[in-house]
């Protein structure tokens, strides 16, 4: 009770919260002023992209990027990443046939491998395997471009010149990467296919007529919709987590470094995160379209 | 290298001949503007005004209580150590920053309160020499200066607009070949040019330069002092050179403000501890600033450590 007592009594005096203070530990004050930092700082950085993105749409929707601004960067995110996503679209084709093969022959289904590969591909490894290798080969080198062009000033010189930089810089890429993604993941699925069919009929001596069959009967539009359904969210993923790293670039060499990395973390994450969530969404309405399912039996 | 050893002289020679200005550079003291304190009543308004301007970063408060204005036609330098703030103030004046507190009036015009449309207007009244130029990478000198008039004056024909970069190319002496090159394959020096060609393509009424000097060699710190000047003999035009090179503020300008880090300043204690002609630097009241202009660290280290503590 005496110590009850005391307690109240300490509260009480004039310098009851100065002691209050005192009788957290360090560590624990310290641990507290660290998240409550983390926790400020996540709130604010989901404020400014934000922003950043509305700027972006608020240019989209009132005056686009010249002609020739515009292509430069489709030149640059479509043709110059079309030979990068068939060869990888080819060889996870291969290697699902590899995977897969043994398993199916285990309980004489190997005919039906195409379906699992075809599947596979166009619902979710064309259009992950497509933005992956986009947000290494495009997104890292947008936030690099746009972080150097901070560090070494360009962005003030523009702005200086009367052109907004968001308008300028951001826009075109941004559309670039929204509207030519969808064109990388069919070349993705369809190299896929190639490698997947090449692999089980030609070298695993799968028989064809069986494997074309099969794949036909297993594949449906809507597989082929939600791929490219999601490929758009991907592609302006990408764009803005980029845009906006290299935009807030810290200052020299490591700074534009890190941007890049970031660049590239952060989309990746955010790809796989959105993949899951547009998954669960895109499956409640397949099955609402077709309560059955297809299935591969 | 070729490109390096341009006929600069020919293209002095040929603005000298075009501006019937007198030439201040053959004697840097002898200018009648250098004789006239800034702060005297002048019958223009001012072009800029700026009023009780304060600046933070992250809670460090880098300018504070700031109020000058700047009369059309001059050219001023503000001179002060690294991290004074002098940087933080020009890019303020173009409303690449935005004021803590306090206004910036440019013609009268609170550049803050201004749309990002009517602000991108105004900005075409402004010519920017960046420390490191700024030049756009990706594009070829050519592209670089034409790209404010591309910008700004979308119906200009593409004849016009070669006429106007050849023009502003040579004005800063520079040869038609280098229009082909990239950034990264010409000099500092001649970046800086090029930079300076591209500020003036709009014909701007104010230029800032950032540091324009620094990195140069004297030769090239010379050349390009003399293309501050022959500019200002040409355009009818306001400057602000922010400059640490006593040479340049000495050399360019007419009036000459003097930046001090507010960090080693008491309360109440002005940041510009100058602030008049070029010629009165020397027998300038505040030690701080006789000491700067003869390069004398004095009390300096002293400074910085108790502003560190």
């Amino acid at each position: 009770m005496s110590g009850d007592t005391s307690s109240i009594d300490r509260q009480s005096s004039p310098d009851a919260f100065g002691g209050a203070k005192s009788r957290l530990p360090q560590s624990l004050q310290a641990w507290i002023m660290q998240w409550g930092t983390a926790v400020v700082d996540g709130i604010s950085s989901i404020g400014d992209i934000a922003y950043f993105t509305w700027q972006m749409f608020g240019w989209m929707f009132t005056r686009l990027p010249r002609r020739g601004t515009m292509m430069i960067n489709f030149y640059q995110v479509g043709v110059l990443s079309l030979p990068v996503v068939a060869l990888t679209g080819t060889f996870i084709g291969m290697v699902l046939a590899v995977q897969s093969y043994y398993q199916f022959q285990a309980i004489g289904l190997e005919s039906r491998l195409g379906v699992v590969i075809n599947t596979s591909l166009v619902r979710e490894l064309g259009p992950v395997l497509a933005a992956t290798m986009l947000a290494g080969r495009v997104g890292g080198a947008m936030a690099a471009v746009l972080g150097t062009m901070r560090v070494t000033e360009q962005i003030d010189a523009l702005t200086t010149m009367g052109a907004d930089p968001i308008h300028y810089l951001v826009v075109p890429r941004f559309l670039a990467c929204l509207l030519l993604i969808p064109a990388l993941t069919v070349m993705a699925d369809f190299m896929g296919i190639v490698g997947g069919y090449f692999y089980s009929v030609i070298v695993l001596g799968i028989d064809r007529a069986a494997y074309l069959h099969h794949s036909r009967e297993g594949v449906v539009g809507f597989d082929l919709f939600s791929g490219i359904f999601k490929s758009f969210f991907f592609g302006g993923i990408i764009a803005v987590v980029s845009c906006y790293r290299g935009f807030n670039c810290q200052p020299g060499a490591e700074g534009v470094g890190k941007a890049a990395t970031a660049a590239f973390v952060y989309s990746f994450v955010l790809i796989l995160a959105i993949d899951l969530f547009l998954n669960i969404v895109l499956d409640s309405i397949y099955f609402m379209i077709y309560p059955e399912g297809t299935t591969l039996f | 290298m070729n490109t390096e050893e341009q006929p600069i002289d020919d293209a002095l020679s040929q603005l000298d001949d075009a501006s019937p200005i007198d030439d201040r550079s053959q004697d840097d003291d002898a200018s009648p503007i250098d004789d006239v304190p800034n702060t005297e009543p002048s019958n223009a308004a001012p072009l800029i005004d700026v009023t009780n301007l304060s600046i933070d970063f992250d809670g460090n408060c880098i300018l504070s209580g700031i109020t000058r204005s700047i009369t059309r036609g001059q050219t001023v330098a503000v001179i002060g150590e690294s991290g004074c703030g002098k940087t933080v103030f020009m890019k303020t004046l173009v409303a690449l920053l935005t004021p803590t507190t306090g206004t910036v009036l440019f013609d009268g015009v609170d550049l803050n309160q201004l749309t990002p449309a009517q602000l991108a207007q105004t900005r075409r009244r402004f010519g920017f020499v960046f420390q490191n130029a700024a030049l756009f990478d990706s594009m070829n000198i050519f592209d670089n200066v034409a790209f404010p008039i591309r910008q700004n004056e979308p119906t200009t024909s593409e004849d016009e607009v070669r006429q106007r970069v050849r023009k502003h190319l040579v004005e800063v002496g520079l040869p038609e070949d280098v229009a082909r090159k990239y950034p990264a394959e010409i000099s500092g020096g001649m970046q800086k040019r090029v930079g300076l060609a591209r500020a003036l393509v709009l014909q701007p009424e104010l230029i800032v330069y950032d540091e324009p000097t620094t990195g140069l060699d004297p030769i090239m710190s010379d050349v390009i002092n003399e293309l501050i000047l022959h500019t200002r003999r040409l355009y009818p035009v306001t400057s602000v050179v922010v400059t640490h090179d006593m040479h340049t503020a000495r050399k360019v300008a007419d009036r000459v403000m003097m930046f001090y880090p507010r960090r080693m300043l008491d309360e109440g204690q002005s940041q510009i501890l100058f602030d008049g002609p070029p010629s009165q630097l020397e027998n300038a009241d505040d030690r701080r600033v006789r000491q700067f202009v003869r390069g004398e660290a004095g009390d300096r280290i002293r400074e910085m450590s108790r502003a560190m503590a």
